[in-house]
């Protein structure tokens, strides 16, 4: 009974949360609520006894993620609206519909192809966080050590592609002197 | 009681508010963000189909999502931050520079 109250109660405010970012036209709004979309979701990774992928989903986005998106607005004017032409829009709510439905048909044939077996299945015996570090420390190491040199590269990049120029004011010069330090 | 496939269409609602977002802004920074909801999406769906087949593999892919949502936002943020100070905009159609 508990469960089914917080599931649809999170379901909604995630909903609610995410229609408000991708409608909203300031960019601020939206990013406050995909914050708080976000911290919604890992409530849902409690409730599937997924602990330690909640507890890294609200750090890691709504620490991590959110912080970046919020140092990078600093560099932008974000209170000024960007100028949207938005095409026409029957055929975008087609489109969109259509793929949507795809997606659920997608999503939908596990159920009736019910014939999964669990690989590396779950036991009561240990805990969720010690069950994940086994695993991921015996099946899936080499992704694991690929993906901890991935984060690295992803984090030199995004220092030398930010901080380039770093010291001159981007707000209060004109793009066409930006420009011709550029072309040196 | 709550079933797998709740889990499921919850997460095809959220991916396609996402998509809805990507087809329909035209600001970079709001493109981001909506990929971020489909990667959210995604997770949720994986963390549901590991609970209910019993499987850890669907929490395993759920953390290298995460991984790879972090490596987009430190990337992509770099490059949005250099076209802004080459152009001054976000505004997606500003990438258009062959008109054809």
């Amino acid at each position: 009974m508990f469960e089914v109250i917080a599931f649809y109660l999170f379901a909604a405010l995630t909903i609610v949360m995410f229609v408000i970012t991708v409608m909203s036209k300031n960019a601020l709004y939206a990013m406050s609520s995909l914050a708080a979309g976000m911290i919604f979701i890992s409530a849902f990774f409690f409730l599937l006894d997924a602990d330690f992928l909640g507890v890294v989903q609200i750090i890691v986005y709504s620490g991590a993620v959110m912080a970046l998106y919020a140092f990078a607005m600093m560099f932008m004017d974000t209170t000024k609206d960007v100028k949207e032409k938005n095409p026409p829009k029957k055929i975008v709510f087609f489109l969109s519909g259509m793929i949507a439905l795809l997606l659920v048909i997608i999503l939908l044939t596990p159920i009736i192809s019910d014939k999964v077996k669990a690989l590396y299945p779950m036991s009561d015996e240990i805990g969720n966080t010690e069950a994940v570090g086994i695993v991921l420390f015996t099946k899936y190491l080499v992704p694991f050590e690929v993906a901890a040199i991935m984060l690295l590269v992803a984090m030199i990049a995004g220092i030398i592609l930010a901080s380039k120029r770093m010291d001159e004011s981007i707000t209060l010069k004109i793009d066409q002197e930006i420009e011709e330090k550029g072309v040196e | 009681m709550i079933t797998l496939t709740h889990y499921l269409v919850l997460s095809a609602i959220l991916f396609s508010i996402a998509l809805v977002g990507i087809l329909r802004r035209k600001n970079l920074l709001m493109l981001f963000f909506a990929t971020e909801i489909a990667l959210n999406a995604i997770n949720i769906a994986f963390a549901a189909i590991s609970k209910y087949y019993g499987d850890l593999t669907g929490q395993m892919f759920a953390f290298f999502v995460i991984a790879i949502a972090a490596s987009e936002v430190a990337v992509g943020l770099g490059l949005l931050i250099i076209w802004y100070k080459r152009r001054g905009t976000i505004d997606l159609d500003s990438l258009q520079t062959m008109h054809g």
